[in-house]
């Protein structure tokens, strides 16, 4: 049969099991807009293009599946690109179609004309200009396939407006070309026997392991061999940022986050253990701080499932290149048990010794609420942060225990992408509670999507924790630029809960905090979304702190402490 | 050993042979690489090769071995690139053309011919004070000629790039590495 370029996009789509859209429409994109809703393809009109493709990035989070952001030429794709960064920094998949003026226009600085292809490489694991329709149903094929497989990451297909009506002859059936490039691409690497034995050999060896779990062992599937593995292994689990919920956070086992902001035990265990083996994590330099201070005296596996990965950062002993759940698999069908209890004695004494904590002084503490976000919601939601102090403490004092329970921009560290994440967090598992942990500042990047959530009546419930300050970088001023606060300061923070009311959304005012708890559970029966502004102490200070450029042994623990981890 | 807080030793120069899909834009997706990295392309050149939906990119590029090593990672990463092949130095018989316009007033014409007749290059543009030659050779030979040359004034230089293939019946195909 004969399609045009838009409805081969809808059908390629359809059944490379892309179900939803994010996007915006415009001159550019019309055409494609049309089919959309003739063929009613599921959509959702977002109020800014970055704003989509971060829920396409949290709907992919905590789904596991791939949406497409739709845009049209011009301001459209280019506002896609922070998304887009953000994507690609934390391997989401993303298949963004953003319109572009009709091919024989392109190159003439037309009418919302941009360099759409040319702007997108470096935020994109790969991009098409299409500008030929008979082209367009292998394309579509390969950017869900690239997005989604091995390590995954967002694509872009450019889509000019003369080939989204052009009209070509389509069977569905028809078995599309790969090309030659992009077949190595899909295969994913067997793990080498020789490494894993070395491996098997190390932990034999070890006295003292620990684990680094990274989110590749999410997006692999794969917490349930890891939890099989360190369990029966005995062996104590670290979570990046990212790798969250990949391991219970209630198993005695679990550490937390090593690094800037990690625990102290987590970075003890870093700098005294003696094999340490990273699983799909990528040894990001806010895990590591000081890299020649790092891990010392530790024999270094890294399993990852890109070749770059491996050995960019850190010199590695024993580096993998596989599917996380494959080593895993292998492992815990060869390890053995050995008897470490001085060191699983030795971790535990230091959780006991140096937990995490705060003081109390009658003012709101921003972890005294995710605290109780934590009780009210039972642990069974799906947490997304913004970008700051919050997402800090978020990460130290909510306890994940299933995987894709935790949303939040690790690598890119994007401000504003709390609320249109939990927006797509909702649409991806409806069935979850979502709770948008946010910072006055971060919020404020992207708070226009609470009219989308107004809209389509997603029930995300806001906490921002509003300090009236850019708190993390007013942190490193007070600590590092002896309180010379720069630009940092908000002295005139808006009423977000009457912002909120503006957009038709709930709003509540928190000054108390005696308030605290019941507007929480307030807010959990409100069927819709629903924002709560707590008004936190301003000048609270995310702990333990490791200096930016320091090893992880020159840790800080509190305000006053000079104890050095050594 | 690599990490970010130190140098990483010793600058090394390295050739590498890249097998991509002759397309728009897959030259955009090379340059970005090393443009993102801050990383810099002594040389470059493209052709098609016997089979014309593929091209062969010949790359010189400087750096650390870790550097180097990400480099060739990340060629092979690109979703365009067939093959990535590091070029070692002696088993590669590698070629570069250069032109140079070179100052030859009558008087020191023939002291300049001699030059280019000993490293068996060509004249191809003559007039009253300069001379085009052509020059095809390695590294050490193009190097050798620019030396000798030098006093006489060199005007204008133009370098194809350094391309190569490995000796022997060994080839640059099949997948990615």
């Amino acid at each position: 049969m004969e399609l045009s370029g838009s409805q081969i996009v809808i059908e390629e789509l359809k059944a490379n099991g892309v179900e939803i859209a994010f996007g915006i429409p415009g001159g550019a994109i019309m055409p494609f807009y049309d089919e959309i809703m003739k063929s009613e393809f599921p959509h959702i009109l977002t109020r800014h293009e970055q704003g989509a493709t971060h829920m396409a990035d949290g709907y992919a989070r905590v789904s596991g599946k791939v949406a497409a952001v739709i845009t049209t030429s011009g301001p459209g794709a280019t506002n896609t690109i922070t998304g887009l960064c953000n994507a690609q920094m934390d391997s989401s998949p993303i298949v963004a179609i953003t319109g572009q003026v009709a091919t024989p226009t392109i190159g003439t600085d037309a009418f919302q004309e941009a360099d759409t292809y040319g702007c997108s490489i470096p935020v994109t694991k790969h991009n098409w200009l299409v500008k030929d329709v008979r082209e367009l149903q292998g394309v579509v094929r390969e950017a869900v396939r690239v997005a989604t497989t091995g390590r995954p990451g967002p694509v872009v297909i450019d889509f000019p407006k003369d080939v989204q009506v052009a009209m070509t002859e389509y069977n569905p059936l028809e078995k599309t070309e790969t090309a030659l490039s992009a077949e190595p691409v899909f295969r994913i690497p067997e793990p080498d026997t020789k490494a894993i034995e070395r491996l098997l050999e190390e932990l034999e060896r070890s006295e003292k392991p620990v684990i680094i779990a990274g989110a590749g062992i999410i997006k692999g599937g794969a917490a349930a061999e890891l939890a099989e593995f360190a369990r029966s292994a005995e062996i104590p689990v670290i979570n990046t940022l990212l790798g969250m919920g990949g391991f219970p956070g209630s198993d005695p086992l679990f550490l937390g986050m090593p690094g800037m902001h990690g625990t102290a035990y987590a970075n003890m265990a870093l700098c005294e253990c003696d094999l340490l083996i990273n699983l799909g994590g990528r040894f990001d330099d806010r895990v590591t701080g000081k890299v020649a201070e790092f891990a010392p005296g530790a024999t270094i596996v890294h399993v990852d499932i890109d070749a770059a990965e491996l050995g960019k950062r850190v010199e590695t002993d024993i580096p993998i290149l596989a599917d996380v759940r494959d080593v895993l698999a292998l492992l815990n069908t060869q390890a053995r048990k050995k008897d470490r209890q001085a060191w699983l004695g030795k971790v535990e004494a230091w959780k006991r010794d140096y937990p995490l904590q705060y003081d109390w002084d009658g003012s709101i503490k921003p972890q005294y609420v995710i605290e109780q976000i934590q009780e009210v919601s039972e642990g069974e939601g799906t947490y997304i942060s913004g970008v700051g102090q919050h997402q800090m403490w978020a990460a130290q004092y909510l306890r994940f225990n299933e995987p894709n329970s935790w949303v939040s921009s690790g690598g890119l560290g994007t401000m504003g992408f709390g609320l249109p994440a939990s927006i797509g967090a909702k649409v991806g598992r409806p069935d979850r509670e979502v709770w948008l942990i946010d910072g006055d500042g971060s919020f404020s990047m992207s708070l226009v999507e609470l009219a989308t959530a107004a809209t389509y009546n997603i029930p995300v419930k806001i906490a921002i924790l509003n300090n009236n300050y850019l708190g993390m970088v007013r942190q490193w001023q007070e600590l590092f630029f002896e309180k010379r606060y720069s630009h940092v300061h908000f002295p005139k923070s808006p009423d977000f809960a009457k912002i909120a009311e503006g957009y038709g959304v709930r709003g509540f005012d928190v000054k108390d905090v005696d308030q605290v708890r019941s507007t929480l559970e307030q807010a959990a029966e409100i069927d819709g979304p629903v924002v709560m502004n707590f008004h936190v102490n301003q000048e609270e200070n995310v702990w333990p702190m490791v200096p930016s450029g320091a090893g992880n042994h020159e840790m800080q623990l509190g305000p006053q402490s000079t104890e050095k981890l050594t | 050993m690599p990490n970010n807080d130190q140098n990483n030793g010793d600058e090394e120069i390295h050739t590498f042979a890249v097998l991509v899909e002759n397309k728009f834009g897959v030259l955009a997706k090379v340059a970005s690489l090393f443009s993102a990295r801050g990383y810099n392309i002594d040389s470059l050149c493209v052709g098609v090769t016997q089979d014309p939906s593929v091209s062969r990119i010949t790359l010189v590029t400087s750096g650390d071995i870790n550097i180097l090593e990400q480099i060739r990672k990340q060629l092979s990463k690109l979703i365009d690139t067939i093959k990535v092949l590091e070029l070692d130095d002696k088993e590669t018989a590698e070629r570069e053309l250069v032109l140079i316009k070179v100052s030859a007033p009558k008087d020191k014409r023939s002291e300049v011919l001699q030059i280019v007749e000993i490293f068996r290059a060509r004249t191809i543009d003559i007039s009253n004070d300069a001379l085009i030659i052509e020059v095809t050779g390695d590294e050490g030979k193009i190097g050798a000629m620019l030396e000798l040359l030098r006093p006489y004034g060199i005007k204008e230089i133009a370098r194809t790039g350094k391309v190569g293939l490995s000796r022997g019946a060994k080839t640059l195909k099949g997948l990615k590495n």
